[in-house]
């Protein structure tokens, strides 16, 4: 019986010739993530353990979610990552304000260290981001993280996939956010529950690397073990782009499905149909044309995000809100999700265009999204967000409101002070 | 190994956003983080809770963020076992590692009230509804669970195997 692409790389890192849905087997991993909220309880294990990192070079500790620290435990969870990062040589530490420092599922991508054919895991369910370039990446837990620090392998039980075919070409504004929500309105949040979401088509060409990794980050909210795009040209340009030495030395290895893979469902999306899309609290499939909600009234903006606050996400906004300004009732909160991102903003004016609108600009950071800090919402407030999680209470107070968009539908509505597209303001 | 006490009930799609917030993820340590359990779904389930109670709930319950926190404040708060319909995939992961018993079961959900005296036998997989006087037969683990479970937990199972 053919293989799932997920399934063939989970093959490959098990050293087996075939696997099957449902088969339970160890992986050798590339690379193993945590935060700073998931790595201290794993530092904490791994320590009790007596355990040693198995790989220095292939661990990743990325402060991100409480940072710049927002009190003072938080800054005791970055003091304990920073103390065990630099005990432990770890190469791939990324402090505040390092070169390579952001949000870690755009970073880690933008920073070269995932490639198609790698097997990654990491202690943040947006993990299974870097499936946009063929890789298999999932979330797991603390727990998980700290054996995997240890041993450099983990246990998965191979999946089935759900396969989404892509057709046609999408209209102008409507981004992979859009995409991924009219997915996630189709099946349900658990529509892909323990599978995988395996992306095929003609469509998929037409999307652009950012697209795809904003596609692959929300692959979870379907409850998705891992998303995944073929590995076709734009895949193979990006990663001559972010780290060349392994591109042009060919340390990678791009798998494609076997033509008899068997899927568990399939499902067609005719990018050409997909309007920009909303997502309703409380849950991201409950999806609505956003012209379809305009009478929603708003308090403020989020922008950014490990699902949208890479560089085109960026540049759409500053396109939308150029020469406008921001509702006087809305508060918009633009976050660029690394330094990289943040710099090029700032040498392309873009900066400069977001104040002019009445924007406020934050450094790279986790934040608002999960209700952290920078941007958390009163009793009764809502807010259009280009996050990836509208749950009760995800941004604050347990009756405000979050309402999931793509970047064109956040820069227009906190323009108009409600929900609305960019045909209303440009 | 046999629990027994009140069923709370709850709903489909019982993410981790509230079973614990994200704003008290600042400590990972389960004494904190009990107190704020549930607390934005259900705030006087901590105050009602005694230990030996079983949450029951719908399909895809701990979807959401891979935050361990959540089993931990779950098994912190005295809850004996949580079953559900199905469970988010790393929410199944990290309840197995953390300890805390967990059970698929949809006829359970389908039968079991909110406030129901239940007692589940591990050994044998069985949901007894004393309330009602039925009985439920869970889903078994796949053996390889069983081995971690039995083990003690990832840790020692990984210890184990190295």
């Amino acid at each position: 019986m053919g293989m799932t692409m997920t399934q063939k790389i989970l093959a490959y890192h098990a050293g087996l010739d075939n696997v099957s849905e449902g088969d339970l087997i160890e992986a050798g991993l590339d690379m193993v993530l945590g935060n700073d909220v998931t790595a201290p309880p794993a530092i904490d294990i791994l320590n009790n353990m007596g355990g040693k990192v198995f790989d220095k070079d292939k661990v990743i500790l990325v402060p991100d979610h409480f940072t710049p620290n927002k009190d003072i435990r938080s800054a005791e969870l970055s003091k304990c990552m920073r103390c065990f990062a630099a005990d432990n040589y770890i190469k791939h530490y990324y402090e505040l304000g390092d070169e390579g420092h952001g949000i870690e599922h755009v970073i880690i991508p933008d920073n070269g260290l995932v490639f198609p054919g790698d097997a990654i895991i990491g202690a943040d369910s947006h993990t299974c981001t870097y499936g946009a370039v063929g890789a298999f990446a999932t979330g797991v837990g603390s727990t998980d993280l700290a054996c995997a620090m240890a041993s450099g392998k983990t246990w998965f039980k191979v999946p089935e996939a759900v396969k989404v075919v892509l057709k046609g070409k999408k209209n102008e504004y409507v981004t992979g956010k859009d995409i991924i929500l009219h997915l996630i309105g189709l099946i349900g949040v658990d529509g892909a529950l323990y599978r995988s979401i395996e992306f095929t088509g003609d469509g998929v060409h037409d999307l652009s690397m950012d697209d795809r990794l904003t596609i692959c980050n929300m692959a979870i909210e379907a409850g998705g073990k891992n998303g995944i795009f073929p590995v076709d040209e734009v895949t193979l340009a990006y990663m001559d782009k972010v780290n060349p030495i392994r591109f042009t030395s060919g340390g990678y290895k791009a798998f494609v499905p076997d033509d008899d893979a068997v899927y568990s469902s399939t499902v067609e999306i005719d990018l050409s149909e997909v309007p920009l899309t909303v997502a309703l609290p409380h849950l991201p499939s409950n999806t609505k044309r956003a012209e379809d909600v305009r009478d929603m009234k708003i308090d403020q903006v989020v922008i950014g995000s490990c699902t949208n606050g890479r560089i085109s996400d960026i540049r759409m906004a500053a396109s939308i809100l150029k020469d406008r300004k921001v509702a006087h009732s809305v508060r918009c909160i633009i976050i660029p999700g690394s330094r990289k991102v943040y710099r090029t903003a700032l040498e392309e004016g873009l900066i400069s265009i977001f104040e002019k609108a009445g924007c406020v600009i934050s450094t790279p950071t986790c934040g608002p999204c999960l209700g952290a800090h920078m941007g958390v919402l009163a009793g009764g407030e809502r807010c259009v967000s280009t996050t990836n999680r509208n749950f009760v209470g995800r941004m604050g107070a347990k009756d405000s409101e979050v309402i999931l968009s793509g970047v064109p539908v956040a820069a227009s509505s906190a323009i108009l002070g409600r929900v609305g597209t960019p045909k209303e303001v440009l | 190994m046999k629990v027994k006490g009140s069923v709370f009930k709850y709903g489909e799609n019982i993410d981790t956003d509230v079973i614990i917030p994200a704003r008290f993820l600042t400590t990972a340590d389960p004494e904190l983080l009990k107190i704020h359990c549930m607390e934005d779904l259900d705030g006087e389930f901590i105050k009602k809770v005694r230990p030996g109670d079983i949450i029951v709930a719908g399909k895809n319950f701990g979807c959401g963020s891979s935050r361990e926190h959540a089993p931990v404040a779950i098994k912190a708060s005295g809850i004996s076992c949580v079953i559900a319909e199905d469970f988010a995939r790393i929410f199944y992961r990290n309840s197995i590692n953390m300890g805390l018993p967990i059970l698929e079961c949809k006829e359970a959900y389908e039968g079991i009230d909110n406030g129901d005296e239940v007692e589940v036998d591990f050994e044998e997989g069985l949901i007894i509804d004393k309330t009602k006087d039925l009985v439920f037969k869970a889903k078994p683990f796949p053996p390889f669970i069983q081995n971690i479970i039995d083990a003690g937990g990832l840790v020692e199972y990984t210890k184990g195997n190295r």
